[in-house]
C-alpha cells in the first residue's frame, strides 16, 4: 500500500476525486438544508393565509431598521466571501486571510445586531410565553407569528454562529499556508455554506419583515 | 368460542365497499397466480443439476416489459375510478338526511339528535333513512368507525367534519374509536341500533326533548347573544336570521359561506373575520361554551335560515 | 487468528474499534446496535401479543400496553428497519461493490453510528423513566397537549438518529457518484447499489422535514405554542402532512434496500443475468420519485379534501407499477436459469411472495373507498407487516446470509439456515394473515381489548409470533457459533460475480490490494455450464 500523500485522503485516488467529493457532498448537506428550512417555511404559509390579518400585524412589529441592516451586511459578508474564494483560487494568501476576516466580522455584527433586536422584541413583550404581551385583537395568532419568527430566524442565527466558526478555522488555516491555489477547496465548500446562510436570510427577511407593507 | 369470518353488512356504503373489496381481492388473487405459478414453475423447472435447455437467445425482453408495464397500468386507473366514484359518493350526503350531532371526548361519544334526544356511547336511528352525523372533538383526533357500515371519519378537534349512511338492516353494531386518543382508547366504544322507522319515531319521543334548536334558542338568550345580534337590539351587531347557508360579505373584502364551521370560528373567535360594516365587538365565548352548545346555537341559526335576509347579504 | 493473513478483524483492541473509520466496521458496529434495538422492540411485541391472547386480558394495564406499542413502533422504524440495510449491509458491502478503499467520509460515517446510539440512548432513557404512550406516530395535539410521559426525549432520540441517517444519505450519495472504481459505470453498476442510491436521495431529502416536525412538537410541548394547536387556530392535520412527508418516503427507505439485496440473490443463485437491468434499476428511481408524493393515502379519513384524496389516491396506484415491474422481472430472471436453494435464495424466494402479498393489499388501502373501511384497522397492520418483515427483515436476513462468509470469513451451517428460513416464513403468516381477516372484520389497531369474536384470530396471530420468535432465534445462535466453529469461508463461495467477492474473506483494510478495472456489466453468469461466471473486474496489472 502507497503511504497516502498529503495532498489526499486514503480513501481517495486522486486529489481531483477528493475535491469533486467535498464540493458534492457540500452541496447534498445544503439540499437537506433546503428541506429543513422549507418545512418551517410550510409552517409559516399555513399561519400566513390562515390568519393574514394577525400576521400582517404582528410583522409591523418587527424593525425593519434592524432587519434592513442585516440584510446588507449579509450580502456584504457574501460579496467578501466571494473575493476570499477568489483570492484562494489565485493562491494570494494574505487577501484570503484578509477576506476571511471580514467575512466573519460581517458575521459577528450581524449576530449582534440580532442580539439587539431580541433584546428590543423582548422589552416590547414579543417573546412567546415570556410576559407576552399583545395590544391587538387576535394576540393568539400574533404569538403564534413571533413564535416563527424566533424559531426561524433563531436556526438561522445558529447557522450564521456555525459559520462565523468555520471561518475562522478557514481563516487560521489560511494564515498557516495550508489553502493554496492548488489545494484551495476548504475554503470553497466553506463559501458554499456561507451562501446559502446568506440566501436563507434574503428568503426570510421579506417573509417576515416585510409583508403587508404594500 | 363465537367466531364470524366477514363482518355484518348494514348499509349501502358496505354494500358498495364490499363490492369494490371482494373485486380487489380477486384481482390480487389472480395477480398471484400469475406470478407465483411461473415462479413456483421456473423453481422447479430449472433447478440446479437437472438436465435441460438453458439456452436463451431471441428472447422478446422489451415485448415482454411493456406489456407488463401497460397492462398494471391500466388495471390500476380502472380500480382507481371504480373506487373514486364510490367514494365520491360517500362524501356526498343527499339533502334531508336525519342530522345527528356527535362529540368525542376522552373516552366516551356523546351524541344528540336535531330533534333532541341526547345518548352516550350509543346511537339509535332508522332503517332505510339517510343518516349524516356532524362531528367535532372536545381534545384529541379521535375516529367515529363502524365496522358494519364500512365507514369511518376522523373527528377533529377544532373543526367539523362528517359522515353519513343509510342503513338497512336492523340490528345491534359496533362502534369503534379508530384513532388512537390515549389510555382508554379501546374504551371509546359503543353501539349503534338499527331500528324500524315506526320504532325509532317513539324512541325518539321518549321523554319528550325539547329539540336542539329550541335549545339553542334558550342558550341564545341566556348566554346574552340575543342583547347584540336580536332584532330589537340597540347594539350595532349583525343579524343573524337567514344568514345560514348564505355568502356574507367580510370586512377584507371576501365572502364567505355561513357554515357549520364559520358560526363556530366566530363564537370562539379562533378565526376572527369580522362582518363588513360591523365594529370588532363580539367577546369570544372559549371556556364558557362547550362543544355540544355550540352544536346547538349553530341549529338553533340554522332555523331560522329560511327567515328574510337582512339587506347587504347575497344568496 | 494469528496465522490468518492480515485483514480488517485483525486488531482487536477495543479502541480499535470505537474509533474505526474502516466502513466494514462500522457496518458491524450498526449490526450490534440493531441487534440490541431489535430485542427490545421484539420483546414489547412478544408482550403484546400475550396481552391479546384473551378479548380483556389484564395481563398488563391499558397504559403499559400503550407505551408497548409505541416503543416498538420507535425502535423497529427507526432504530433497525431504517439503518437496517442501508448501515449494516450498505456500509459493508458498497465501497466494495464500485471498487472504492472506503465511503467518501469515514469519519462522517462513524459520527453517524456515535449520533445513531445516541439517539438510540435517549430513546431507550425515556422508555427507563416511563414510557411514553403516544404511538410512534407522535399525533397532535395528543403528543403536544394530552399526553403524559417523558415525550420531548423520545422525540430528541428520534431527531439526533435522523441526523444519523441524513449523515449516512450522503456518504452513500457522494461515494456512489464519485467514488467508483474505472470501468464502472453508471449501468455496471449491481442493482443494489441502484437500490441504496434511491434510499439515499429519500434519506437525505425527508429527514430533514421530518427533523423540523418533530422540534416544532417539542417547542409546543414544552412552551405551548405552536401551529399544530387548535385552540390557537392551529392546525392538527398540518402535524400529519408533515409527518407522513417523510414516513411514507420512509417506507420506501425500509423497502428499496430489500429489493437490491433480492436482485444480488435471485442472479446468483439462479446464475442468470438479470432480466430487464434497466428496468429495475430505473423503478428504484421512479419509487423513490413517486414516493413522495403520496404521503396523504395515510389521511384519506382526516378531513383533508375529497380531491386531495383522490390525487393521492391515483399517485399511490401509479406508485404500485414500478413494484409489480421489479416481481415480474425477477420471476422471469429464474427462466432457464439454474436454480439452487441455499439459505440467501430461500429468503429472497420468501420476500418475493410476502412483498408481492403486502404490495397487493396496498392495492385496496389505495382505493379510497375501501381504505375508508380498512384504515387504522389490523388490516393495515397486517399490510405494512408484511412488507417490513415479510420484506425487509427477509431480505436483511438473506443479505446477511449471503454477505456472512465475506464479513466473517466463516460459513454458517447450511442446514440450520435453510430451517430457519423456512421457520420464519410459516411463523410470519401464521403471525400477520389472521390480521388481515382481523381488520375487514373491523378490529381497530392499538387496542388492548377486544370484542370476544375477534379471538380466534388473536390466538392464531400470537401462536404465529411465538414461532417466528423462534425463526429469529435460530440465526443468532448459529452466526455466533460459526463465528468460532463454522469453516474457514473461501473467497468467493457462492461463485458469484460482484467486486466483493473478489477480494479475500474476510477482506483487507483498504478492501482491495489494487484497484481493479471494472470490465463487464454485472451478473456475467452462465447457467448452461454453472457454477462457470465471469467476475465483473480485472485486476489492473493483468
Amino acid at each position: 500500500m502507497p503511504e497516502p500523500d498529503a495532498a489526499h485522503a486514503h480513501q481517495f485516488e486522486s486529489f481531483e476525486q477528493q475535491r469533486d467529493a467535498d464540493t458534492t457532498g457540500m452541496w447534498t448537506f445544503l439540499a437537506t438544508e433546503v428541506l429543513f428550512f422549507g418545512g418551517l417555511i410550510v409552517c409559516y404559509t399555513f399561519g400566513r393565509f390562515s390568519f393574514p390579518a394577525a400576521f400582517e400585524a404582528a410583522s409591523h412589529h418587527l424593525y425593519v431598521g434592524y432587519g434592513g441592516p442585516n440584510t446588507a451586511i449579509l450580502l456584504c459578508s457574501s460579496f467578501t466571501m466571494a473575493l476570499a474564494v477568489r483570492s484562494a483560487q489565485l493562491g494570494r494568501r494574505k487577501a484570503l486571510v484578509g477576506f476571511l476576516i471580514a467575512t466573519v466580522l460581517f458575521g459577528i455584527g450581524f449576530l449582534v445586531v440580532k442580539g439587539f433586536e431580541y433584546h428590543t422584541d423582548y422589552v416590547e413583550r414579543l417573546v412567546p410565553k415570556w410576559h407576552f404581551h399583545w395590544d391587538g385583537p387576535d394576540a393568539g395568532h400574533a404569538e403564534l407569528f413571533f413564535w416563527l419568527y424566533f424559531v426561524l430566524t433563531g436556526l438561522h442565527a445558529v447557522h450564521v454562529t456555525i459559520g462565523v466558526v468555520l471561518l475562522s478555522v478557514v481563516a487560521c488555516l489560511g494564515w498557516k499556508g495550508k489553502i493554496t491555489a492548488e489545494n484551495h477547496m476548504t475554503a470553497e465548500i466553506s463559501g458554499l455554506y456561507w451562501h446559502f446562510v446568506d440566501i436563507v436570510w434574503v428568503f426570510l427577511f421579506p417573509l417576515l419583515y416585510l409583508i403587508g407593507h404594500r | 368460542m363465537n367466531f364470524q369470518l366477514f363482518p355484518p353488512q348494514a348499509a349501502t356504503t358496505a354494500q358498495e365497499s364490499d363490492w369494490l373489496f371482494w373485486s380487489l381481492t380477486a384481482t390480487s388473487f389472480l395477480i398471484c397466480v400469475l406470478i407465483f405459478v411461473p415462479l413456483g414453475w421456473f423453481a422447479i423447472k430449472y433447478r440446479r443439476g437437472r438436465k435441460v435447455n438453458r439456452d436463451l437467445r431471441d428472447f422478446p425482453s422489451w415485448k415482454l416489459e411493456v406489456v407488463w408495464t401497460t397492462i398494471p397500468l391500466i388495471l390500476m386507473m380502472g380500480l382507481f375510478a371504480w373506487s373514486a366514484e364510490v367514494f365520491f359518493r360517500m362524501e356526498s350526503p343527499p339533502p334531508g338526511a336525519i342530522e345527528i350531532n356527535v362529540v368525542g371526548k376522552q373516552w366516551m361519544w356523546k351524541l344528540q339528535h336535531a330533534e333532541g334526544a341526547r345518548e352516550i356511547n350509543e346511537l339509535h336511528i332508522p332503517r332505510g333513512e339517510a343518516v349524516k352525523l356532524t362531528m367535532t372533538s372536545q381534545d384529541v383526533i379521535h375516529d367515529f368507525f363502524i365496522p358494519a357500515f364500512r365507514m369511518k371519519q376522523d373527528v377533529v378537534p377544532g373543526r367539523y367534519t362528517s359522515e353519513w349512511f343509510i342503513p338497512t338492516k336492523t340490528g345491534r353494531y359496533h362502534i369503534f374509536c379508530a384513532q388512537y386518543c390515549g389510555t382508554s382508547h379501546a374504551a371509546m366504544i359503543g353501539w349503534v341500533y338499527v331500528m324500524e322507522p315506526q320504532d325509532y319515531q317513539r324512541w325518539l319521543s321518549q321523554g319528550s326533548p325539547e329539540p336542539m334548536a329550541a335549545q339553542g334558542e334558550a342558550l341564545f338568550h341566556s348566554l346574552g347573544c340575543s342583547g347584540c345580534h336580536g332584532v330589537s337590539s340597540k347594539i350595532h351587531a349583525p343579524p343573524l336570521e337567514g344568514i345560514y347557508g348564505h355568502l356574507v360579505p367580510l370586512e377584507t373584502k371576501e365572502f364567505v359561506v355561513a357554515d357549520d364551521q364559520y358560526i363556530r370560528d366566530c363564537i370562539l373567535q379562533t378565526k376572527p373575520a369580522l362582518v363588513a360594516g360591523y365594529q370588532k365587538l363580539m367577546p369570544s365565548f372559549k371556556g364558557h361554551i362547550s362543544e355540544g352548545e355550540i352544536m346547538e346555537l349553530i341549529a338553533y341559526v340554522k332555523s331560522i335560515a329560511n327567515t328574510t335576509p337582512p339587506e347587504g347579504f347575497t344568496k | 487468528m494469528s496465522h490468518e493473513p492480515e485483514n480488517y478483524l485483525t486488531e482487536h483492541s477495543v479502541r480499535s474499534w470505537l474509533l474505526t473509520t474502516d466502513h466494514k466496521r462500522i457496518g458491524i458496529l450498526y449490526l450490534l446496535s440493531i441487534v440490541v434495538y431489535f430485542a427490545i422492540a421484539a420483546a414489547a411485541a412478544a408482550m403484546m401479543r400475550l396481552q391479546l391472547l384473551q378479548p380483556n386480558n389484564d395481563l398488563v394495564l391499558p397504559e403499559t400496553y400503550n407505551k408497548l406499542f409505541t416503543l416498538h413502533g420507535v425502535l423497529m422504524v427507526w432504530f433497525f428497519l431504517i439503518p437496517s440495510i442501508p448501515a449494516v449491509l450498505g456500509n459493508f458491502v458498497i465501497p466494495m461493490m464500485i471498487g472504492a478503499r472506503d465511503v467518501a467520509f469515514p469519519k462522517l460515517n462513524l459520527l453517524s453510528w456515535y449520533l445513531f446510539n445516541i439517539g438510540g440512548s435517549c430513546a431507550l432513557y425515556a422508555v427507563i423513566c416511563g414510557g411514553v404512550d403516544t404511538g410512534w406516530t407522535f399525533y397532535t395535539p395528543y403528543s403536544t397537549t394530552y399526553a403524559n410521559g417523558h415525550v420531548v426525549t423520545m422525540i430528541m432520540g428520534v431527531f439526533i438518529a435522523g441526523f444519523a441517517s441524513i449523515l449516512t444519505g450522503l456518504n452513500f450519495i457522494i461515494t456512489i457518484h464519485k467514488m467508483r472504481a474505472p470501468g464502472m459505470t453508471w449501468f455496471r453498476l449491481p442493482l443494489f447499489i441502484w437500490s441504496l442510491y434511491s434510499t439515499s436521495i429519500i434519506l437525505v431529502l425527508a429527514t430533514p422535514v421530518l427533523a423540523i416536525t418533530l422540534l416544532a412538537i417539542a417547542v409546543e410541548r414544552l412552551w405551548g405554542v405552536g401551529i399544530f394547536d387548535p385552540n390557537l387556530g392551529g392546525d392538527p392535520v398540518l402535524f400529519q402532512h408533515m409527518f407522513w412527508f417523510y414516513s411514507h418516503p420512509a417506507v420506501y427507505i425500509m423497502i428499496l434496500p430489500g429489493m437490491g439485496v433480492v436482485s444480488e440473490l435471485i442472479t446468483c443463485f439462479s446464475r442468470k443475468r438479470i432480466f430487464g437491468y434497466h428496468f429495475v434499476a430505473f423503478s428504484s428511481l421512479a419509487i423513490a420519485i413517486v414516493g413522495f408524493l403520496v404521503w396523504g393515502h395515510h389521511m384519506f379519513v382526516s378531513s383533508q379534501s375529497v380531491y386531495a384524496g383522490m390525487v393521492f389516491s391515483i399517485l399511490s396506484f401509479i406508485v404500485a407499477v414500478p413494484s409489480a415491474i421489479k416481481v415480474f422481472n425477477w420471476t422471469a430472471t429464474l427462466y432457464k436459469g439454474s436454480i439452487s436453494y441455499d439459505t440467501p435464495m430461500l429468503y429472497a424466494f420468501g420476500f418475493i411472495g410476502l412483498f408481492t402479498i403486502g404490495g397487493l393489499t396496498g392495492l385496496f388501502l389505495a382505493a379510497i373507498a375501501v381504505d375508508v373501511h380498512l384504515h387504522d384497522t389490523y388490516f393495515v397492520v397486517a399490510h405494512f407487516h408484511y412488507i417490513m418483515v415479510g420484506g425487509m427483515v427477509l431480505s436483511f436476513m438473506g443479505g446477511l446470509h449471503y454477505w456472512w462468509p465475506k464479513i466473517s470469513g466463516r460459513l454458517y451451517p447450511e442446514m440450520m439456515g435453510r430451517v430457519a428460513a423456512a421457520v420464519t416464513f410459516i411463523g410470519f403468516n401464521l403471525t400477520f394473515f389472521p390480521q388481515f381477516l382481523l381488520g375487514y372484520l373491523g378490529q381497530p389497531r392499538r387496542y388492548h381489548a377486544y370484542p370476544p369474536e375477534f379471538q380466534v384470530f388473536h390466538v392464531l396471530s400470537t401462536a404465529g409470533a411465538s414461532i417466528l420468535g423462534v425463526g429469529y432465534l435460530m440465526p443468532l445462535i448459529y452466526f455466533l457459533w460459526s463465528l468460532k466453529w463454522g469453516k474457514r469461508a473461501s473467497d468467493n463461495p457462492w461463485q458469484a460475480t460482484g467486486l466483493e467477492w473478489q477480494t479475500t474473506s474476510p477482506p483487507l483494510r483498504e478492501n482491495f490490494e489494487e484497484i481493479p478495472i471494472v470490465t463487464k456489466e454485472p451478473y456475467d453468469y452462465r447457467p448452461e455450464d454453472d457454477p462457470e461466471h465471469e467476475p465483473q473486474a480485472q485486476p489492473q496489472h493483468a
